[in-house]
């Protein structure tokens, strides 16, 4: 497997700019003969269909929600960070790069990185070309906020909805090119499989949701933006459809998958509230400025929490953490709840929930400062528990939010199969081991808006356009392998449902690859997974046929590949032998219980490369630079 | 708790439909009205039958997928939510409570609670849009926009386009919905340049697609889960009005004939 990043040769500081003049070009009247797919609609998909289609190249666009405005970009709340330094509070390219790398446990490419960082003021102009209402202060200027892990104040949002508004800016662009003609778009049809011919991929097969009719479409190049797998864990904050599918395929048909194991756990989520429950949502991490973290000392403990006098309440990170308290870093956050709640100190019906406190907060600074500081919350949080935050504590849990790792990519962000590229955070170059927040929207708009557009021209220019259609062997093979799949989930006949078996999965990953991992459970966890996944083939229920619209059916396709998927995740896991961001390996941690990283045996992302389903997957590594910025350990405590 | 919920089958476009009942023992009040329909296509897939089919993603009330008539209502009984936000403790125990997809004409059925929303879609590409391409633009604080007018704006580009304000309608109307889209651009200075342009193809568009016409009935903003007021309504008016009052020029035409 090439794992050559193709770095190109310039200080780092000019080295996108460098790169730009030297890419090859598509000449404009050459553009609309070149045909691209891009799958997905999200920040990344949209923003990178809109932007090829104005510079004349003929784009077929996909994705399998009813509408392309609907991709789960639209769910993120906090805001977007851009080193504008409106703030005139030292922010710069390099002050960004630099939290990016430190957040992301130096596990990242640190080239991507800078890039990003340089892109990032470029996203906010655009954004606001297309009309995205940012907060705006008195004067009529952007309004900035401080976000998690960072001293300056580069984060731009419109209240708690700015992934919304920046989607609708990329899809409104999007629109545009489907009225002029540009952008073919396909609604409610999902990808089922990447088709290659010649060592290149060119086209995909995809089925019609509706219809369940199974078809392809051949290009010159394929752009997969189809976001990540938290919903390996079955609850996630991810959207319910939200699925490993098309990366999946991707990779079984060459591409390499990097550090599947990194994903982010968000601290504040609301937590599970019994068997039924379909999936989890986020509260935002700024209510841990003013809350107050805790659990009843007595495991047994009866009492009403405002009973509970201060003594017997177990703070436990003001306790274990008394310079930052309730502000850790989200991963040490995380484990320490789920830690108090195996201890069996949790509180709620299911035992899986910390109280989040706001009884001293509205003593010292008064209701009217804490409702101007979180009303919305309350709202929302009171909405769905039916319990208000101003009488009792919040109960809240660690949930699967982000994931990190994805298809390998160059610095063009194209994957190991020539022909295929991934942006946002279907990819995984930019966040490293840990995601820094209000970093995802701005990765996926820099791969949209800017990257993309530019070195897909480089690749494609120097190959022939319209040499290859769907009446290549190559389709009819695809659709065939396609085809008997969905018949053969159909026909299994069995009694388990697809939701109790996603479940299921979800339990082993979230009990095993979970917020910490050690080497026994994840080897369990590697024990169990093929289990499932020969009841999964044995035991599926799938109640109708594969020629209508059939939600059972799009969840058991979308299942078989987590089952496959999972244990490639935990074989990464269990291969890092080191914590770092995220990926916390019991076995490694300093005294503070804080994630100590291997730098000699681990600086490198690792790069799954698939040889066929009964073969075991190899093992790549691409190891990693720091010369922008030298190898520390990550400190939040100094 | 439990319920009986009397919901619309239609195997698809061209079948006919009907009601069935269907009895749901066992409900926890935390559930959400989603998971309860996810609970009684679990038992219906268990004993062979069709689950029922509905439109559904992030679960948290942006993305504007779910879509479902609850007792004659919209996203059901509780003001400025969504379906998915809706929860059993909303609801009386032991209550009948009845599903119906969104009804419209210009939203077709596609199976049970599913329609085709894609008119909402061809609004907004004839108009729904500031002209840009990709690259780099000027800094954005050359051109201040009063926070007024930005939070104004954004009362209105807040739509998640689910199509409430449609089923609620007696007319099966769009006004909301376009006017909301509408009303985002026009208030912004990056909107001005294709103002009326916009208008006018975006509600020819929305007439083309069959929706009916506005006689303030007012239902769309109570049915609305993120309460776009209907003065956005009034506001489209008075731009589709004044657009009518100029000259039309196809500005387009004249730059691709360059």
């Amino acid at each position: 497997m090439d794992l050559d990043a193709r770095i190109p040769e310039a200080p780092i500081e000019q080295m996108w700019s460098t790169h730009k003049e030297h890419l090859r070009l598509v000449g404009p009247r050459n553009r609309p003969n070149y045909r691209l797919i891009v799958v997905g609609t999200g920040l990344a998909g949209a923003s990178a269909a809109a932007s090829m289609a104005a510079m004349g190249y003929r784009v077929d666009c996909f994705c399998f929600q009813d509408s392309p405005r609907r991709a789960h970009s639209i769910a993120a709340q906090g805001g977007i960070n851009a080193a504008k330094d409106y703030r005139n509070d030292g922010d710069s390219i390099y002050r960004l790069f630099y939290d990016t790398q430190k957040g992301g446990d130096y596990r990242s490419r640190e080239e991507n990185v800078w890039r990003l960082a340089e892109l990032s003021a470029n996203i906010i102009d655009q954004a606001v070309a297309q009309g995205v209402p940012f907060a705006r202060e008195y004067g009529g200027m952007l309004a900035n906020r401080s976000f998690g892990g960072v001293l300056v104040e580069r984060t731009f949002y419109c209240r708690g909805e700015t992934g919304q508004q920046l989607l609708l800016g990329a899809c409104s662009s999007l629109a545009q090119q489907i009225h002029a003609g540009n952008v073919q778009m396909h609604t409610r049809t999902e990808l089922l499989d990447v088709v290659v011919v010649d060592g290149r991929a060119r086209g995909i097969v995809v089925r019609d949701l509706v219809t369940g009719e199974i078809r392809s479409h051949a290009a010159e190049a394929v752009v997969l933006a189809t976001g990540g797998y938290s919903n390996v864990y079955y609850l996630s904050t991810n959207a319910k459809g939200c699925n490993v599918t098309a990366t999946w395929r991707a990779h079984k048909r060459g591409a390499g998958f990097a550090n599947p194991c990194y994903n982010q756990i968000h601290p504040t989520c609301i937590p599970v509230a019994g068997e039924h429950q379909a999936k989890l949502t986020l509260m935002s991490e700024s209510l841990r400025n003013d809350g107050r973290i805790w659990v009843p000392r007595n495991a047994q403990d009866e009492r009403s929490p405002s009973e509970i006098p201060d003594a017997e309440r177990y703070y436990y990170l003001e306790e274990r953490y008394p310079r930052f308290g309730n502000l850790v870093p989200r991963d040490v956050a995380s484990r320490n709840a789920r830690e108090v709640c195996d201890q069996g100190l949790g509180v709620g019906a299911t035992g899986f929930g910390v109280f989040l406190d706001f009884r001293d907060a509205i003593a010292n600074h008064g209701a009217d400062v804490v409702s101007s500081r979180y009303e919305n919350l309350f709202e929302m949080y009171e909405r769905i528990t039916g319990e208000s935050p101003w009488n009792t504590p919040m109960r809240i849990y660690p949930a699967p939010h982000y994931t990190m790792g994805g298809l390998w990519v160059d610095y063009d962000l194209m994957t190991t199969l020539p022909g295929l590229f991934a942006i946002g955070e279907a990819n995984f170059s930019d966040h490293g081991a840990n995601r820094l927040g209000a970093s995802s929207m701005m990765q996926c708009l820099a791969d949209g808006y800017f990257i993309i557009p530019l070195t897909i021209g480089d690749y494609v220019s120097s190959h022939p356009f319209g040499d290859v259609d769907t009446s290549h062997a190559a389709f009819a093979d695809a659709e065939r392998g396609a085809r008997e799949r969905i018949e053969g989930l159909c026909a299994i006949g069995g009694s388990s449902t697809v939701e109790s078996l996603h479940r299921e999965l979800g339990r082993i990953m979230w009990d095993h690859c979970g917020i910490s991992r050690n080497a026994d459970g994840l080897k369990e966890a590697l024990r169990l997974i093929p289990d499932l996944r020969d009841r999964f083939w044995n035991d599926l229920k799938v109640p109708g046929g594969g020629q209508e619209l059939n939600q059972s059916l799009e969840h058991a396709g979308r299942l078989a590949d987590f089952l496959e998927f999972s244990e490639v995740m935990c074989r990464d896991a269990l291969e890092r032998d080191e914590s770092c961001g995220c990926h916390f390996r019991e076995e490694h941690q300093t005294e503070e219980g804080e994630a100590l990283r291997d730098d000699v045996n681990f600086s490198h992302a690792t790069v799954w490369e698939h040889r066929g389903d009964d073969a075991e997957p190899v093992k790549h590594e691409e190891p990693l630079a720091f010369h922008a910025l030298p190898l520390a350990q990550r400190n939040y405590k100094t | 708790m439990k319920f009986v919920l009397r919901i619309w089958r239609q195997a698809d476009a061209d079948a006919p439909g009907e009601f069935l009942d269907y009895e749901v023992d066992d409900v926890s009040p935390a559930m959400s009205f989603l998971e309860l329909i996810d609970t009684l296509n679990e038992k219906l897939t268990e004993r062979g039958d069709a689950p029922v089919a509905f439109d559904s993603d992030c679960r948290e009330g942006i993305c504007g997928m779910c879509s479902m008539v609850i007792d004659g209502q919209p996203h059901g009984p509780v003001p400025g939510t969504t379906t998915c936000q809706l929860y059993m403790r909303h609801f009386k125990d032991g209550a009948r409570i009845t599903v119906e997809p969104w009804r419209s004409g210009a939203f077709p059925l596609v199976r049970d609670l599913v329609v085709d929303r894609s008119a909402f879609d061809r609004i907004m590409q004839a108009g729904g849009y500031v002209t840009v391409h990709s690259g780099p633009k000027a800094d954005p604080n050359a051109l201040p926009i009063e926070p007024e007018l930005a939070e104004e704006a954004l009362d209105a580009a807040c739509c998640i386009g689910c199509g409430a304000c449609v089923a609620a309608c007696p007319n099966g109307a769009a006004m909301l919905y376009t006017s909301a889209k509408v009303s985002h651009l026009a208030l912004l200075p990056q909107g001005q340049p294709e103002r009326y342009e916009r208008v006018s193809k975006m509600v020819e568009q929305m007439e083309a697609e069959g929706f009916g016409a506005c006689r303030n009935y007012a239902e769309c903003e109570a049915a609305c889960p993120k309460e776009i007021s209907i003065r956005f309504i009034g506001r489209m008016n008075r731009e589709y009005l004044r657009a009518t009052l100029l000259e039309a020029i196809d500005r387009r035409g004249r730059m691709d004939s360059q």
